[in-house]
């Protein structure tokens, strides 16, 4: 699958390395669920700088893929939309609702900082 | 101008040939940013219809040479057994099998011409794409003072 996914401290970062299909992208989901235990990530940060096209199936799986991943105990920022790829999406109407996103990969961990600080004080 | 291109599908992998070539003629075009996207998009979404609703297909990409303006032409086809409901299929709220409901309006609002035609035969979905015509008259303005 062309996704590297590294461990940093509690959290997991997924770069996607160049555009992928469906099911690489179905294949991502279920191994970031699945890392997310045996590393006992907090929080995860998807690179998506890499993906030419966010249609339907793509933000529906990165939305699926957030709320795996809090089913799991952890929370999930996304970074690096594209100028044109975040254009074409609000004029395709895609519901980005539950996403959190970020510019880059430090706002993006600043973000998960906050996020799971929370938690961790009340003894998670 | 360019010949045709054609991307056979039959598999969710033929979607990232297919957007590629789709975004690749567009910048060949003379699109402007965010155009190849947004027809990358369209083309993404239309091409998984075929992938998920009928299994395989074809996506036609061709270039568009009109008297004062260029375009870029996309068709999907099948031989499927058609949408029953394409009205409703071009609805937001509407979800077909594989809850791909939002998929041929959002491609719809992403080109600038959009056809569906469907009966028990297969589907052909015909969008288009038009380059700007100010941004051309621009570019022969341009083109004139350079001599």
């Amino acid at each position: 699958m062309s996704v590297a996914i590294l461990r940093q401290g509690e959290y997991l970062i997924a770069s996607i390395q160049s555009d992928l299909s469906d099911s690489e992208v179905i294949e991502l989901r279920n191994e970031l669920a699945e890392l997310v235990g045996r590393h006992r990530a907090r929080g995860i940060v998807i690179d998506v700088s890499a993906l030419e096209v966010i249609d339907s199936f793509v933000a529906r799986s990165l939305r699926a893929i957030v709320l795996t991943a809090k089913l799991r105990g952890a929370s999930t920022v996304i970074v690096g939309i594209q100028p044109d790829v975040a254009i074409a999406m609000v004029q395709f109407r895609l519901n980005l609702a539950p996403l959190r996103v970020a510019l880059d990969l430090d706002a993006a961990t600043t973000l998960l900082d906050r996020l799971t600080r929370g938690d961790a004080e009340d003894g998670g | 101008m360019e010949d045709e291109v054609r991307v056979s599908i039959e598999s969710d992998a033929d979607l990232v040939s297919a957007r590629a070539e789709g975004r690749a003629m567009a910048e060949r075009l003379g699109f402007p940013r965010p155009d190849p996207t947004l027809i990358a998009t369209a083309i993404s979404e239309i091409a998984r219809n075929i992938v998920v609703h009928v299994g395989r297909g074809e996506i036609i990409l061709r270039p568009l040479d009109e008297d004062r303006r260029y375009g870029l032409l996309v068709i999907a086809c099948d031989q499927g057994s058609g949408i029953r409901d394409v009205d409703g299929a071009l609805r937001a709220e509407y979800s077909g099998r594989g809850g791909l409901g939002l998929g041929l309006p959002g491609a719809r609002r992403l080109m600038d011409e959009f056809e569906i035609e469907s009966d028990a035969d297969g589907t052909t979905v015909t969008m288009k794409k038009w380059r700007l015509r100010d941004e051309l008259a621009g570019l022969r303005e341009e083109r004139r003072r350079r001599g």
